[in-house]
């Protein structure tokens, strides 16, 4: 399945009209262990780039940003009660939000696994 | 060790009361009583005095440890302030608000007004209040006063600016305040980068909030220009004297372009620390923000007597129930009444020389990101020792088994693996060498045995706890039945 | 020029230490200062001796009165605190420590906290709380705060009947936020229920109530809670924490915030401060909590143990987003009611309670017993109560001021229509004997 990147390091993996979103591997080495994510409610129109959760780790707070715009169709209720499935599995069982795409348009300002690849190496 | 509750008998107590002189009255409606009592502990006097004894030799404290903690001005605290406090105790707040109430309590009014003055010409501000309970609530004061002024221009503006290195109560506080904040990095000096301000700086912003010294412990020269420049465009400009004892009777900030500023009691003016608190943090405003000042305001009249003032218009209103961490009012003018001018003079002078002779003791050792001469505190990073996987956190911990309590870690957040040192005024040579030989040793050891740093603590009661387990299974309390349900489980 | 005893070096050190630093002079370390910022003026008094500032400070002392009878209260409360407060509180190791951010050698702090926590949370009914805030109008505060915060609305009801310098710290703090804040009329010494009912809707979130009120009435919140809870407003309800000796809790009245001062536990008078504030919450607010919170956890080697926890919602993390710009807390007053409540214990805190109200009742028999003297309260009260007078409440007070006795609080200055009202405070300290004088005195000045 196609997984999009954010430069602030989320994903998102398109999946029909709707896609999953969550925080990359990377992202989830930054912040240590995570003790708390703040999930937004279902229903919540999200915009592209502006804030659409938070995680928590013991020293730090992170913003979400949405990577595209559109409707919280669901949330993973499993890393509310267990937010270290994030860290365990922060691709695939830790994701955060499910979110049905606005503007699939907007996909082409994200980037894919090899462009990201590559992002992070710049960073380093 | 065991948890009050644990240490807790049936029918059990640690003090008697007064017999009731009256007899008993008729009892309340049941729908206004409570169940059952309160779940309190129940231990007899010596119990609680061996509990809380206990208790205290679990801590590091000024009076036990050398206590660097960069930022927070843990200097040794004068037993003299403790003794004047006992003379003031058991006065009501509430006198001066009866009919000729004011004479009951000259003293205490007296102690307020006094030190108000004397902050004052200690900052050249042109009055303080002394009511906010701590730094932080001072800033808040300051800079609703600022948010009223420009109200009464006839302007509501939307920003405050910060530079990136501030203390995390600056933004916090624009944004309780209502205003967004817009952040300023710092220059490769280790100075608010002026270019970027000056791009930074509009007409929508109402003020800019400069901590001077600066949290780097750098005396920024720009400081005046960035006053002007801030003025230059109708913005106010906020001091956070989190660092005056850097600049007793060396720079009074209201002479250099501050309009604002609070100073911390409980670092600069010696007053205990408490544990976490109660601090107090007093606001200075300079003529043009007078009116703005909380209420009440002591004021004093011709004849010397001191008064509550009728509070002006334009005052922000009341901050605290009353007029301050009073307590603590007393103890900081007990502590500036015996230092007096040149003593204050001394006291920034042999901080500054504390910190630069620690500075230049470690550089050997440690990076130091800005490499100019520091003011009352120097910040290192540990970046060097990251290498061999080497944290600040591992190195403060092995600073606790050699007996001193850590300087402050992680901030300004802004350098890498910082490693903030304030050894202040107080300490002795000797003590500074003591710690410096343990700093080289946590160096060296990072080199040759990092094993060894990892697992410091290990002269404590515990070793390094879990913080992860703290946040996700929370526990902020010890749960109790109460009418056969179990209250105060994990969240 | 003789030196402080509080900078220990000898001249030879700072001769040595400027040495290592590579300079001449401690001048030379303020070069970077430039000389048009250098301190004009610096004109303040020759410091002294401890001896003398003492003798000073007790000449100022000496000019408050100390042997006035207190029947005062409003906010700040004349109660008796065991010697231990004092010797156990003094101790250094807590009072010259700081904020315990470096657990392992911190754990007395930590523990302390812990279990002011657990004596707050017991003590109110409520779930979770954090380790304690400035006072308890800034607490007020700040739960007006958590409730916009939780809520997303911009309106605030507050029961006229709330103690007046907490409202008008209310009103300083949100002040610059945009919020509606609407007072609840007070008719003879209670919040008026209907005209909360009518006004609580749907933009609404929360009711702040007072119990005991600043009239000294003693109410059951739950209808009122209830109905908030209904339109999905919080209910903070401000208490005195003595009478929860025996009075019903926030908790059990379906409160969402409790807010109180904790001056009555174990803090003197101290002309108003420092006390401490506390807010508890329900378990479900935790997280929207402003200030320290300690949480237990284990060590390495799993011993119990205790750290700050949830500190993404702070400052130092959050910086703009954090849920408040507080910092410190009063830990050491905190600590001081801890240590209060666990000397008297579970029974201790209930007979405390009660002797207050006793006296109180005792008192409230006596004084609106006189002639032309009525109780405003139309319902029960705990240990205040308010007189309506026959004349002018501040020229009775002036009055008996003048005898030594401090008769209440007038009520004209913060209730216009009020100004034969006089609220009165009778706490355990205050005998028999000193009532009976009271009330003399009282008839005499009204009456002779």
């Amino acid at each position: 399945m196609d997984y999009y990147f954010t430069k602030e390091h989320e994903w998102l993996r398109l999946d029909g009209q709707s896609g999953l979103v969550g925080i990359t591997a990377y992202a989830v080495e930054q912040l240590g262990d995570i003790t708390f994510v703040e999930l937004p409610r279902p229903g919540r129109e999200a915009k592209q780039s502006e804030v659409l959760c938070a995680v928590e780790s013991v020293k730090a707070a992170s913003d979400i940003y949405a990577p595209v715009s559109g409707r919280v169709l669901a949330v993973n209720e499993q890393v509310e009660s267990g937010p270290e499935i994030v860290n365990q599995s922060p691709e695939e069982e830790g994701w955060l939000v499910r979110i049905e795409l606005a503007d699939p348009g907007e996909l082409r300002s994200l980037m894919n696994r090899e462009q990201y690849r590559d992002y992070l190496e710049g960073l380093s | 060790m065991e948890l009050i509750f644990e240490k807790s008998a049936p029918g059990r107590h640690g003090t008697v009361l007064p017999k009731s002189d009256v007899s008993p009255a008729a009892e309340l409606p049941a729908a206004l009583l409570r169940a059952e009592p309160a779940g309190l502990p129940e231990l007899s006097e010596l119990e609680v005095v061996r509990h809380f004894s206990n208790l205290s030799r679990r801590n590091f404290a000024v009076d036990t440890n050398f206590y660097p903690l960069g930022s927070c001005t843990m200097k040794y605290n004068a037993k003299a302030a403790e003794e004047a406090v006992r003379l003031f105790a058991g006065v009501h707040p509430l006198l001066p608000y009866l009919p000729a109430g004011e004479s009951f309590v000259q003293g205490s009014l007296g102690v307020i007004h006094q030190l108000s003055q004397l902050l004052a010409e200690i900052t050249g501000m042109a009055a303080f209040s002394c009511q906010p309970l701590a730094g932080a609530q001072g800033e808040m004061a300051g800079i609703m006063m600022i948010a009223a002024w420009h109200r009464s221009q006839g302007q509501q503006r939307r920003f405050v600016v910060v530079p990136d290195s501030s203390h995390g109560t600056n933004p916090a506080t624009a944004a309780l305040v209502g205003y967004e904040v817009l952040t300023v990095p710092t220059s490769s000096a280790g100075d608010m980068d002026l270019d970027v301000f000056r791009q930074t700086m509009n007409n929508e912003v109402a003020a800019v909030m400069m901590t001077c010294p600066n949290t780097l412990g750098l005396f920024n020269s720009q400081v005046a220009e960035i006053c002007a420049i801030a003025h230059g465009h109708g913005a106010l400009v906020y001091c956070d004297g989190a660092n005056l004892n850097a600049i007793l009777g060396k720079v009074r900030p209201g002479e250099i372009g501050f309009d604002v500023m609070h100073v911390n009691l409980h670092k600069t003016f010696g007053t205990p620390h408490g544990g976490g608190g109660p601090g107090s943090g007093p606001v200075g405003v300079s003529e043009k923000l007078l009116p703005f000042l909380p209420s009440p305001r002591i004021a004093q009249r011709s004849d010397g007597s001191y008064y509550l003032a009728e509070p002006a218009a334009e005052s922000i209103g009341r901050l605290a129930n009353f007029y301050g961490n009073f307590g603590i009012l007393v103890r900081a003018l007990a502590y500036i009444t015996m230092l007096g001018r040149d003593g204050l003079v001394e006291v920034s002078e042999q901080a500054v020389l504390n910190a630069n002779y620690v500075m230049s003791r470690l550089k050997g050792w440690y990076d130091l990101p800005f490499d100019t001469g520091c003011m009352h505190e120097c910040v290192f990073s540990a970046a060097r020792q990251l290498k061999q996987g080497v944290h600040a956190l591992d190195i403060a911990k092995y600073l606790i088994d050699r007996g001193f309590h850590p300087p402050t870690v992680y901030f300004p957040l802004i350098v890498k693996e910082a490693i903030m040192i304030e050894p202040t005024e107080t300490e002795s040579k000797e003590t500074l060498d003591a710690f410096i030989a343990v700093m080289i040793e946590a160096a060296q050891l990072a080199e040759t045995n990092p094993e060894a740093l990892f697992q410091a603590p290990r002269t404590m009661p515990v070793s390094r706890l879990d913080e992860t387990k703290a946040a996700r299974e929370i526990n902020v309390c010890c749960s109790w039945v109460i009418a056969g349900e179990e209250r105060g489980l994990r969240i | 020029m003789k030196r402080s005893g509080y900078c220990p070096q000898t001249p030879a050190q700072i001769r040595e230490m400027l040495a290592v630093i590579g300079v001449s002079s401690i001048a030379e370390l303020f070069a970077v200062i430039p000389p048009e910022l250098r301190a004009r003026s610096f004109e303040l008094p020759e410091g002294m001796s401890e001896f003398e500032m003492l003798a000073g400070m007790e000449r100022l002392a000496g000019q408050d009165r100390r042997d006035l009878v207190p029947f005062i209260g409003g906010g700040s409360y004349d109660h008796l605190i065991p010697a231990v407060v004092d010797h156990l509180a003094g101790r250094a190791e807590f009072a010259t420590s700081y904020t315990p951010y470096q657990p392992e050698c911190s754990q007395g702090t930590l523990q302390a906290l812990y279990e002011y926590q657990t004596v707050i949370c017991r003590l109110t009914g409520m779930d979770a709380t954090n380790a304690s805030l400035y006072d308890g109008g800034s607490a007020l505060a700040e739960a007006a705060l958590m409730a916009l915060r939780i809520t997303g609305r911009k309106k605030i009801l507050v029961d006229a009947a709330v103690n007046p310098f907490s409202r008008q710290i209310v009103q300083t703090y949100l002040a610059n936020l945009a919020v509606e804040v609407v007072e609840i009329a007070a008719l003879k010494g209670q919040g008026d229920r209907q005209q909360f009912l009518a006004t609580l809707d749907d933009e609404t979130a929360a009711i702040i109530l007072q119990n005991p009120n600043f009239f000294g009435g003693v109410d059951d919140f739950s209808d009122l809670a209830a109905a908030a809870c209904v339109r999905g407003a919080l209910t903070i309800v401000s208490i005195y924490p003595l009478s929860l000796g025996l009075l019903k809790t926030p908790g059990e009245m379906g409160a969402d915030l409790a807010v109180g001062d904790g001056q009555s536990l174990g803090n003197p008078l101290s002309f108003g401060g420092p006390s401490f504030g506390f807010l508890a919450v329900k378990k479900e607010h935790i997280r929207n909590l402003p200030g320290r919170i300690v949480g237990e956890t284990v060590d390495k080697d799993g011993r119990r143990g205790f750290v700050l926890t949830l500190q993404a919602r702070e400052q130092h993390i959050r910086r703009q987003k954090a849920t408040s710009n507080i910092c410190s807390n009063q830990s050491l007053s905190a600590l001081r009611g801890l240590i209060f409540l666990a000397t008297l214990g579970r029974e201790g805190l209930v007979e405390l309670a009660r002797l207050n109200y006793d006296k109180a009742q005792y008192a409230e028999g006596l004084l609106a017993g006189i002639r032309g003297v009525s109780l405003l309260n139309a319902g029960p009260t705990f240990n205040e109560f308010t007189l309506r007078l026959p004349t002018a409440a501040a020229s009775v007070c002036a009055q008996l001021l003048t005898r030594g006795i401090v008769a209440g609080v007038p009520l004209g200055r913060w209730y216009p229509g009020l100004e034969a009202c006089l609220t009165v405070t009778v706490t355990e300290k205050r005998s028999r004997a000193q009532i009976e004088t009271l009330a003399a005195a009282m008839e005499e000045v009204l009456w002779s």
